[in-house]
C-alpha cells in the first residue's frame, strides 16, 4: 500500500510533485504547528511593530508586536481544518443526495436536481455573506455555511456520474438479482465513482479556503481572538503601506496550499469540472 | 428546400433560446425565494435590532408594524417582490434612505470597473489562450499551464497585495486606495482604478485562457483542421482563417463564464481598494446586518450572474447547427 503510493509519487511529473510536498507540508503545520510555534500565539513578544525578518522573529512581528510564524503556524490549522471538515461535509452530502437521485427514479431526481441547479446559480461568495448575514459566523457555522455553499457543485459532479453508472450493465444485473436500491448506491455505484470523487473534493477544498480566508479577509469569517490565514491578513493590513512581512506571509501562506491542491490533481488527471468561486 | 429546412432551423433555435430565458426567470425566481427565505430567518427581529436592548415592548410593536414585520411571511414575500421589480426595494436600515437610491449611487460604479476589467482582460485571455493552443505540449504551453492553474487558485487579496507592493510601495506609480470623486476627469479617473482594475483582470484572465485554449484545442483536433496541414497551411492561417470563426462560439461562451468570476472577484477588490461599488456596499450590508440592502444587492449579483449564463448558453444554441435544427 504504502509502497505503490511511492511509487506512484514518484511517476508524477515535477508540477504534481511539488503540488503534493506543498500539501503534506501544509498537513503537516496543521497537524504539529501550534506545537512548532516558538512563542505562544497571543503574547506581545517584539518591542517593534512590523518588524521585518530577524533571527528571533523568521517572519517578523505583527501589527500588536506578535511573532508572525508562531500566529501563522496555529492559523493554519483554523484553514486546513475548518476548510477539509467542510469539504468533506459538502462532498459526502453532495454525493449522498446524488446517489439518492440516481437509483431513486424521476421522482426523486427531478426536484432535487431542479432544487441544486437553482442553488448552483446563485455565485458562491454572494450566497455565503448572505448567510453569514442571516446566521452569523462562529466556527460551527462557519463549517456549515462553506459546506452548504459547496453541496450543489459536488452533487452536480457526482449526480452526472451516478447516473451514468447506473445504466451499465452490472447495476442492471445487480437490480435483476433483486438487490435493493441502498446496497446497488453503495456497493455497486459508489466504488467505481471514487477517484473523480476524490479529485472534486480537492477542488471543493481549495474553493473553501479561498472563501473562508475571504470571508475573514472581510471581517466577515473566523471571529478573533480565534484566527486564521484570512485574519491574519486582515489585521495586519494597516503593514500594507511598508510592506510588512506580517500580511505577505499568510497571504502567501493560503497561496501555496492551494496552488499545491491544484497542482496535485491536475497532475493525477482525473480532474472534474467544477463550479468556480 | 434549403432554405424552408434553415427557416425552421431558425425558429427551432428561437423557441429554443425562449425556453433557455423563460427557465433562467424562472431560476431568478427562485432565487430570490431562497434569498428571502434566508433573510428572514435570521435570529432576532430587525426591529429589536434597530432599537436596541433598552426599547419597551410597545417601541418594539410599532416600529415592527411600521416597517411590516407583522405582517405574515408570504404577504411580505410578495410585496417584497413586486417592489423589487418596480424598482422599489425597500428603506435601507442603516442609512435611512431608500435602498434603490443607495444602490443608484454605487451600481454605475460597479458596472465601469467591471466593463474596464472585461476590456483588458479579454484581449489579454485570448491572446495567452490562443498562443498555448498553437504551442500545445511545448515549453510555453506548459509554463502557462502551470502560471495560469495556479492563479485560479490564489486568492484576491494577494493579486491585490502584490500590486500594492509593487505599484505603489517599491515603484510609487499608482493610489493604494481608489479615490473616485464626480469632478475627476477621465485620466485622473483611469489613474485612481488601475490597480483595482489590474487585480480584477488577473484573476479572470487565468481562467479565462485556460478555458480559451480548451476551447481552441477542441477544434485543433477536428479533421477539417487535419487537413489544412496537410495542405501545407501556416499555422497562423489555420488558427486565424480555419480555426477561429468555428471556435468564436465555445471562446465568446468562455468569457461569459469566466466573467461571473468578476462578480466574486469585486467583493474582495472593491473592499480592500475601498472602491465605492456594489460589492463593498453588500459588504457593508452583511456587517451592519441591514437585510433589504443586502437582499437587493444579491439579487442584482444573481441576475448579473445569470444573465452571463444565458449569454454563454445562448451564443452556444446560436453557434451548434445541430442544437438549432433539434
Amino acid at each position: 500500500m504504502i509502497a505503490s503510493a511511492f511509487k506512484r509519487a514518484k511517476a508524477l511529473p515535477l508540477s504534481g510533485k511539488v503540488g503534493l510536498a506543498l500539501v503534506i507540508f501544509w498537513l503537516a503545520v496543521a497537524l504539529f504547528g501550534p506545537m512548532l510555534a516558538p512563542y505562544p500565539v497571543g503574547a506581545f513578544v517584539a518591542y517593534e511593530v512590523f518588524d521585518g525578518q530577524s533571527a528571533k522573529h523568521w517572519l517578523g512581528s505583527d501589527y500588536l508586536g506578535r511573532d508572525v510564524l508562531s500566529r501563522l503556524l496555529s492559523g493554519a490549522r483554523y484553514t486546513v481544518g475548518l476548510a477539509a471538515a467542510a469539504a468533506l461535509l459538502a462532498s459526502s452530502t453532495g454525493t449522498a443526495l446524488a446517489l439518492t437521485a440516481a437509483v431513486g427514479g424521476t421522482k426523486v431526481d427531478e426536484p432535487l436536481s431542479r432544487f441544486m441547479d437553482m442553488l448552483i446559480s446563485i455565485p458562491s461568495k454572494i450566497f455565503s455573506l448572505v448567510l453569514v448575514a442571516a446566521f452569523g459566523s462562529s466556527l460551527g457555522l462557519l463549517l456549515l455555511i462553506a459546506a452548504f455553499t459547496y453541496v450543489p457543485g459536488n452533487y452536480r459532479i457526482a449526480r452526472a456520474l451516478a447516473v451514468n453508472l447506473a445504466q451499465m450493465d452490472y447495476v442492471q444485473v445487480a437490480r435483476a438479482r433483486g438487490e435493493g436500491r441502498f446496497h446497488i448506491a453503495i456497493a455497486e455505484i459508489l466504488p467505481n465513482m471514487i477517484h473523480p470523487l476524490l479529485a472534486d473534493f480537492g477542488l471543493r477544498f481549495v474553493f473553501i479556503v479561498l472563501l473562508l480566508s475571504g470571508l475573514s479577509f472581510l471581517g466577515l469569517g473566523v471571529q478573533p481572538p480565534d484566527a486564521d490565514l484570512g485574519s491574519l491578513v486582515r489585521e495586519n493590513i494597516s503593514g500594507l503601506g511598508e510592506g510588512a512581512l506580517a500580511i505577505l506571509a499568510p497571504a502567501v501562506a493560503i497561496a501555496t496550499l492551494t496552488v499545491g491542491v491544484n497542482l496535485l490533481i491536475d497532475a493525477i488527471g482525473f480532474s472534474g469540472k467544477g463550479k468556480g468561486r | 428546400m434549403a432554405a424552408a429546412s434553415s427557416a425552421s432551423g431558425m425558429s427551432a433555435a428561437l423557441t429554443l433560446i425562449g425556453k433557455r430565458f423563460a427557465s433562467s426567470l424562472l431560476t431568478l425566481l427562485l432565487v430570490s425565494l431562497t434569498i428571502f427565505v434566508i433573510a428572514q430567518l435570521l435570529p432576532g427581529d430587525a426591529a429589536q435590532e434597530a432599537l436596541g436592548q433598552s426599547a419597551t415592548a410597545e417601541q418594539v410593536a410599532a416600529l415592527r408594524h411600521e416597517m411590516g414585520l407583522d405582517r405574515p411571511a408570504h404577504i411580505r414575500y410578495a410585496s417584497w417582490l413586486t417592489g423589487m421589480v418596480s424598482g422599489d426595494p425597500g428603506q435601507s436600515m442603516v442609512a435611512n434612505m431608500p435602498v434603490a437610491e443607495v444602490i443608484a449611487e454605487r451600481l454605475p460604479n460597479s458596472l465601469l470597473l467591471a466593463a474596464l476589467s472585461a476590456l483588458v482582460a479579454v484581449p489579454v485571455a485570448l491572446a495567452i489562450g490562443i498562443g498555448s493552443a498553437m504551442n500545445r505540449g511545448g515549453r510555453i504551453d506548459r509554463a502557462l499551464n502551470i502560471v495560469t492553474l495556479s492563479m485560479v487558485a490564489v486568492p484576491e487579496f494577494l493579486v491585490a497585495t502584490v500590486a500594492v507592493l509593487i505599484f505603489s510601495v517599491k515603484l510609487r506609480w499608482l493610489p493604494s486606495i481608489a479615490l473616485v470623486a464626480d469632478d475627476m476627469t477621465w485620466g485622473e479617473y483611469l489613474r485612481g482604478v488601475a490597480m483595482p482594475i489590474l487585480t480584477l483582470s488577473i484573476i479572470v484572465i487565468a481562467q479565462m485562457a485556460r478555458m480559451t485554449r480548451a476551447a481552441v484545442i477542441d477544434q485543433m483536433d477536428r479533421p477539417y483542421v487535419e487537413m489544412a496541414v496537410l495542405k501545407g497551411v501556416a499555422p497562423v492561417r489555420i488558427v486565424m482563417r480555419h480555426i477561429m470563426p468555428n471556435a468564436i462560439a465555445p471562446i465568446v461562451n468562455a468569457m461569459a463564464l469566466s466573467l461571473s468570476y468578476l462578480l466574486g472577484g469585486a467583493v474582495i477588490v472593491e473592499t480592500i481598494f475601498n472602491y465605492p461599488g456594489l460589492a463593498s456596499l453588500m459588504v457593508n450590508a452583511v456587517t451592519s446586518r441591514d437585510m433589504p440592502l443586502l437582499q437587493a444587492c444579491a439579487m442584482i449579483f444573481c441576475a448579473a450572474y445569470l444573465i452571463l449564463m444565458l449569454i454563454a448558453d445562448v451564443t452556444a444554441i446560436l453557434a451548434n447547427p445541430r442544437l438549432r435544427a433539434q
